[in-house]
């Protein structure tokens, strides 16, 4: 006999249910991003080349010369460079490109290896105490609404990273910490700053994508101020234009988590 | 009629706009735009010392014209009559130009600050101090909301005047991601990062602001994009139409509280956007449209992957839908929630899906064709209530023809053409280029000077027409479906603040 199911029924939550499947990543640490993802980049050394060309073709200065380096807290990730000089720039598709400092964004030429976090640039108290659970206040500060996709992404059933105790939260008072996203423009810097004063102590600071890290391609805008960003510690810097979720994720993990 | 009739993406001298008296200029274009098959797609300054010259752009509907036409006015003290005050559709337009050039106007219904230009006329005012309208009474109290909220989700300060539950009038203000947009275009030295930053111009709409960005560019530098690029450039704009109203139908259920359509339909999202990874390396988009070239050809093995994704998507977007709309519970929330008239939207120029849930055909595919949209040919999907269920469904029909768009395109790939190093830009031009995203009509003008290069560059985003509409649609509305009312438009903060 043929079940019949009844459209409008709970069944139909099943039959639904059913045809999802396991969407979730098993691992978010391990797994492969599809496609042609321009992740963390290689820089062949001693290749020849014309310095100048090299600075020139990037859109937003990241590239610098003796030694070649690309600084991921400027680059876009537009991968004009290695259009334009394959055989010197390799933009791999390894996620991992977070750095708890500022110098630990730039990459050298020769440079193969992962980035990891330095254990002994992160403040002792965050391990200790956010390592199990972190929640978070979003502040989008002139952020064009890409890498603040990929936040809500990353939150999906897809990558479900709530699994691992990271949450955005609706209010600073229920925050540990604030992640920025934008080139922080004028008109939010005093939001900004009243909703880093509403969060409790202790507290960690977050830069989500190039714009935040660098001002990206506004950098210079007169329409920006990054004043903010003088007085207090950034606790972790997340490459990206957007952010991809994995980034997001892992970045976030390798600062609050012992291995 | 004195204006220049110019095609979308047509190149034409500067001096060849008819430069009128200001009465004439607004009584020809604020009659024009009393008929419902015209509207204004954008109107702006451009100040060179004490004259500023205004440029009208109407959209004429039913030949896929635009109507150029100028005016030069002295910056004085001297009120003018406004446009807004003959037809509303242009208030936003004035109130820029009030902010940012300090042109003052007789009798604008309301000249309230638009942006809060870092470049505005006055800088004694600022955004934190903004005035809001208020409404004196006892039994009424106000909400405000922002500019922070409580998803993440971009800034913009809501603030609601309410009887009970109920919202009597809300105003909204944005400003709040202002970064210079324009003005950095006129400073950029590349046109690698003009691509850049026309991407950042609202990052959920990528393809359909670049594709507009390289209309304009590749015009004032005389070239005509081959069909490969034609065609990879209408395939993208389609999937982003796909993938953003896949991510807004599952954002609509998380705010009526239905876990099911919200889960499902946001993990839908996923394969569609890292399709565009496999084909470009960013999930959004960025980087795959450039002047000149087609970057990332549509290669066999992309054909093979949109077919898959379709393949497997479609059902389950079906499925997961006819279910939705089966629910007493949900449909409780969406019909009759949010209504906006036809009446309304033609009187504020609403533009895009928020106009056509109304009634009200604005579609450029349809009216002004630009890149393969002539040879498709668009229909564009009409619904008539205008409430938030028509928001949900225009989205669900518009992501079965989109898919149905890029089967039939991908049939057929054009070979591809080689790169072809641009010329420089011609000087003392005008180019108006109109793309449509989707959450609506995209319009850049750009003008250049002497030696080539921008002196101007005006981006409109379709939210600086249609917040109003969200504004007027939670009007009589209980303050708790507002979220619904506010996801169900989904508008643009930082393509409105640029």
């Amino acid at each position: 006999m043929k079940l019949k199911i009844n459209t409008g029924s709970v069944f139909s939550d099943f039959k639904i249910l059913f045809h999802q499947g396991k969407q979730y990543i098993p691992d978010v640490t391990t797994a492969e991003v599809p496609g042609i993802f321009r992740g963390r980049p290689v820089i062949a050394s001693g290749a020849e080349r014309d310095t100048n060309e090299l600075m020139g073709i990037c859109p937003t200065g990241a590239i610098s010369v003796d030694p070649v380096s690309i600084d991921l807290g400027k680059c876009v990730f537009c991968g004009e460079c290695q259009r334009k000089f394959p055989n010197i720039f390799h933009f791999t598709k390894d996620y991992k490109i977070s750095a708890a400092s500022r110098e630990g964004l730039i990459i050298v030429e020769g440079n193969e290896q992962p980035m990891v976090i330095d254990a002994t640039q992160v403040r002792k108290e965050i391990r200790r105490i956010f390592g199990k659970s972190l929640k978070l206040r979003q502040v989008s500060a002139g952020g064009d609404n890409s890498t603040e996709w990929e936040l809500n992404a990353a939150g999906n059933v897809n990558f479900d990273m709530g699994r691992f105790g990271i949450e955005f939260v609706a209010s600073p008072r229920h925050a540990n910490g604030v992640v920025i996203t934008g080139p922080i423009t004028k008109n939010m810097a005093e939001p900004l700053q009243i909703c880093y004063d509403a969060i409790p102590e202790p507290k960690i600071i977050i830069l989500a994508g190039t714009d935040a890290i660098s001002g990206g391609i506004y950098a210079g805008s007169p329409a920006l101020d990054r004043r903010f960003l003088d007085k207090y510690r950034v606790d972790l810097y997340i490459p990206g234009n957007p952010v991809h979720p994995l980034t997001f994720i892992n970045g976030i993990l390798s600062l609050i988590r012992r291995k | 009629m004195n204006a220049l009739k110019v095609k979308n993406n047509q190149r034409i001298a500067v001096s060849d706009i008819p430069v009128l008296p200001y009465e004439e200029f607004l009584e020809m274009n604020t009659n024009m735009s009393a008929d419902v098959y015209f509207h204004c797609v954008n109107y702006f300054a451009w100040q060179k010392e004490e004259t500023i010259c205004l440029f009208c752009c109407m959209a004429d509907d039913t030949t896929g014209n635009l109507m150029i036409s100028s005016s030069q006015v002295i910056n004085d003290n001297h009120e003018y009559p406004s446009f807004s005050a003959k037809h509303l559709s242009f208030h936003a337009f004035e109130r820029e130009i009030h902010e940012t050039t300090g042109l003052k106007y007789s009798d604008h219904p309301w000249l309230k600050p638009l942006r809060y230009d870092f470049h505005r006329s006055d800088l004694t005012k600022n955004i934190p101090d903004y005035p809001f309208y208020q409404i004196e009474s006892e039994e009424l109290h106000e909400v405000g909301v922002g500019p922070i909220h409580a998803g993440i989700i971009e800034p913009g300060h809501f603030r609601f005047t309410c009887n009970g539950e109920q919202i009597l009038h809300l105003e909204i203000q944005l400003g709040f991601q202002h970064r210079g947009i324009e003005k950095l275009f006129l400073t950029s030295k590349t046109p690698l990062q003009l691509a850049i930053l026309a991407e950042g111009i609202a990052g959920d709409t990528v393809v359909s602001h670049t594709n507009a960005f390289t209309g304009c560019w590749e015009s004032l530098c005389d070239f005509t994009p081959s069909d490969d690029i034609l065609h990879a450039r209408t395939v993208a704009s389609e999937l982003e139409r796909i993938a953003i109203h896949t991510g807004d139908l599952s954002a609509i259920c998380t705010d009526i509280a239905y876990q099911l359509g919200s889960s499902v339909f946001g993990r839908l999202r996923t394969p569609v956007i890292n399709t565009f990874q496999k084909w470009c390396g960013n999930r959004l988009a960025k980087s795959m449209i450039r002047a000149g070239r087609n970057s990332y050809p549509i290669t066999p093995d992309i054909v093979k992957a949109l077919i898959q994704l379709f393949d497997e998507y479609e059902p389950d977007l079906n499925e997961m839908y006819d279910r939705m709309k089966g629910l007493p519970s949900a449909l409780a929330r969406l019909e009759r929630t949010g209504t906006v008239t036809q009446e309304q939207a033609e009187r504020i120029g609403a533009v895009g899906q928020v106009a056509r849930t109304t009634g009200l055909i604005r579609d450029i595919r349809w009216t002004h064709p630009y890149l393969q949209y002539g040879q498709i040919p668009h229909q564009p999907i009409v619904k008539h209530h205008g409430d938030v269920y028509s928001r949900t469904q225009i989205r669900k029909q518009e992501i079965n023809q989109s898919i149905k768009y890029i089967l039939n395109l991908i049939t057929h790939v054009p070979a591809t053409s080689k790169e072809v190093e641009l010329k420089n830009p011609q000087a003392n031009s005008f180019v108006v280029s109109l793309t449509e995203g989707w959450r609506g009509e995209i319009c850049h003008c750009a003008i250049t000077g002497e030696s080539g290069q921008l002196v101007l560059y005006k981006i409109k985003d379709p939210s600086l027409h249609n917040w109003l509409a969200l504004a007027l649609a939670v009007r009589n509305n209980d303050i708790s479906d507002f979220p619904i009312c506010n996801k169900s438009f989904n508008l643009s903060y930082c393509g409105h603040d640029l």
